[in-house]
């Protein structure tokens, strides 16, 4: 036994359906997820070439992208957007694949519902038309975005093709200081590698802090790994894992799952297995960070200042452009500005225990008068678990309406844009100039940073408002 | 979708030189409605190129008549956030065959390549020389030599070479897809597929 194995060389290379020499491997995918915005052309493809699905029962359709996040009974009004959704669910009837419209129990974001649903497995290849597509790799799947063109090859020939990426390590070791949360550590990440820091490169994320993240947060740091330019992230399946995934719908069953098991259980790296690049860092360096720019990798921990120009690698030109976007200045403190909107959601942080998070501090406080929130859970699941668990009460005493299901403000596709020049505190993962409306000024942060804000009408260290027990 | 073949291109460029020009940027979500891949080079850049009442804005690049081309040279780290392949089509349907930058963003660098936009990575000093060239004389040519792998300023001959690998540099040069490929190992993918565990 010579070859010592990454997590990733094993998924990979038990993949691979044959090698091209000096090109890329064939990869062979086991699970897809489509949804209406990046698969109208690809069944439009396949359609033209007369040919079929190979494996529908692989793929699965949500609608997530432009749905509406209230009234959701009522038909889509944007025709545009109501086209799409008619063809996805067209195509999804024409070629057999399950699809969970608009109104339907399972409807979610995409990245949600699939692990919900244990369509999200250690151990597989998992991709879908959306760049978040590495939130599954919290399970120890390999799983990226893709194109439509991609899209159309999976759905042709349930294949991909796909030079290897170099392989990186991220170790964080420690344990995390009070009041940080996972989106901290992905944005503290991405802020030490930049948004490039990763690019060629499939990363692991290793050591004490992943180990004792739930699978939510992990979900939340795989998430991010795109906004370092990594293809994907991935965790070593442990027994948390294999707990979350028993049991759940589509997740392999009786014989079949104790097979599944027996190879889950060999993905951890081996001992002493090469990476390209390796690098580690503190927990105990980590707070509660905020963005203050145009990318996710513009980021500090709450309590510092906006760094100068000359102190962040790139053009300067490009950064104080940033900067007169977002109409902030060298040297400010991120503290006490004020904001219009909060945003909980999305494939980053619309998880049952994202609103858990937000509820405790809001909990016995006010919604700010300044303040407009739009609180979106991730799935159906999410929003039946938030009423179960009482957290609908305490956000309705606090002053704040949940919304229904889907990507909302997140890339603002439906009516949920923020308007030019306002702020919005916002879970998501991208800070891109008009990514959340045209004109909008985004500040990535944690659930617990957006209460703070939604409760105060500005940006506030949320440490300032929690009382240890509430998190213990 | 199958696309023109790309041997050499000889053409002036348009600068653009920002870092980090993300997908966002390149189309905005909103132009993302389409079922059908047609009339995305109108919203090329929609933000930066038009105001918000869709008069253009003389500032940016695009409509600056002094520049043109079928090359478009962009900043560091081209092409960053969604997979949107909208934004290689945009690219693509504006009328640019090629990118240049001195890197660029992963899945955008794949998106190009399967629907024929050539990606082509130069050193951050050369990308410097381009820009210049192109700032002193908007007229200035590029020739992107696809079988010699190797981008040329013609006014003053520097050169560089670039990388590309040896099947998708074959594709490109004979306008064929990924897909097409796949097509033709159908049978074997089958054989790969029955008994896997998952
Ligand atoms: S929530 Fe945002 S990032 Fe996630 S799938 Fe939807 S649009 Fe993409």
């Amino acid at each position: 036994m010579s070859a010592k194995k990454t997590l990733f060389d094993k998924v990979w290379d038990s993949h691979v359906v044959r090698s091209i020499e000096n090109g890329p491997d064939v990869l062979f995918i086991d699970r897809h997820m489509v949804h209406e915005v990046t698969s109208p052309v690809a069944f439009l493809g396949i359609k033209n070439r007369g040919i079929p699905v190979m494996y529908p029962e692989k793929t699965f359709a949500t609608a997530d992208h432009n749905t509406p996040t209230i009234n959701q009974h009522l038909p889509v009004e944007d025709p545009l957007s109501a086209n799409q959704l008619k063809m996805l669910e067209q195509n999804a009837n024409e070629y057999g694949i399950s699809y969970w419209g608009l109104g339907h129990e399972k409807n979610g974001i995409v990245h949600v519902v699939g692990p919900e649903y244990g369509i999200t497995l250690p151990g597989a290849t998992i991709v879908c038309g959306d760049s978040h597509t590495s939130t599954h790799g919290a399970f120890g799947a390999i799983a990226f975005g893709i194109g439509t063109s991609e899209v159309e090859m999976v759905l042709a020939t349930q294949c991909i093709m796909q030079t290897k990426p170099k392989s990186m390590r991220i170790n964080v070791e420690g344990t995390l200081n009070f009041g940080v949360t996972p989106k901290d550590v992905a944005l503290y990440i991405i802020s030490q590698l930049t948004t490039s820091g990763a690019t060629g490169y499939f990363v692991e994320y290793a050591g004490q802090v992943f180990r004792d993240m739930t699978m939510e947060g992990r979900m939340t740091v795989c998430n991010l790994s795109i906004e370092m330019g990594a293809r994907g992230g991935m965790i070593a399946p442990d027994q948390k894992t294999f707990d979350y995934v028993k049991g759940r719908e589509f997740a392999p069953k009786g014989a079949d799952w104790d097979r599944v098991m027996a190879f889950w259980k060999t993905l951890p790296t081996d001992e002493g297995a090469a990476f390209d690049k390796e690098i580690t860092f503190n927990a105990s360096d980590i707070e509660p960070m905020i963005t203050y720019g145009t990318n996710p990798g513009m980021g500090i921990g709450i309590s510092n200042g906006i760094p100068s120009a000359e102190a962040v690698e790139g053009g300067v030109a490009t950064y104080k452009k940033s900067l007169q976007y977002m109409d902030f200045n060298e040297g400010d403190s991120m503290m006490g500005k004020s904001i219009d909107f909060v945003f909980l959601g999305s494939c980053t942080n619309g998880r049952i225990e994202d609103f858990r998070a937000f509820a405790s501090i809001v909990k016995g406080r006010k919604k700010a008068d300044n303040v407009t929130a739009w609180l979106v859970p991730g799935s159906h699941k999410v929003e039946a678990a938030i009423k179960e668990e009482g957290i609908l009460n305490i956000l309705h005493e606090a002053g704040f309406e949940l919304r229904e299901p889907g990507c909302s403000a997140c890339l603002a596709m439906n009516e949920d844009k923020i308007p030019p020049g306002k702020y919005a505190v916002s879970t998501s993962n991208r800070n891109f100039e008009g990514r959340q409306g045209p004109g909008a000024r985004t500040l990535l942060a944690s659930p617990l940073v957006a209460a703070a804000a939604a409760v105060t009408g500005k940006v506030t260290d949320p440490r300032e408002l929690m009382q240890a027990e509430r998190i213990a | 979708m199958a696309y023109d073949k790309f041997n050499i291109l000889t053409s002036t460029a348009v600068p653009l030189p920002i870092e980090n020009v993300d997908t966002d940027q390149i189309i905005p979500a909103r132009f993302l409605k389409a079922t059908e891949r047609k009339g995305f080079g109108d919203n090329l850049f929609r933000d930066w190129r038009y105001n918000a009442d869709d008069t253009p804005k003389e500032s940016f690049v695009l409509n600056n008549p002094k520049y043109s081309g079928r090359i478009l040279v962009g900043g560091k780290n081209f092409g960053s956030g969604s997979s949107r392949e909208h934004a290689a089509w945009a690219v693509y349907d504006y009328g640019f065959r090629c990118v240049v930058s001195s890197f660029f963003a992963d899945i955008f660098r794949n998106n190009c390549l399967n629907i024929g936009v050539l990606p082509v990575q130069v050193s951050p000093d050369f990308l410097k020389t381009i820009f210049e060239a192109i700032d002193q004389d908007p007229n200035t040519q590029l020739e992107v030599n696809l079988p010699e792998q190797t981008i040329t300023l013609l006014s003053t001959g520097a050169q560089e070479q670039f990388d590309i690998n040896d099947y998708k540099k074959s594709n490109m040069l004979n306008g064929f897809d990924d897909i097409d490929y796949l097509l033709n190992i159908k049978e074997g993918i089958r054989s790969f597929a029955t008994d896997r565990p998952l």
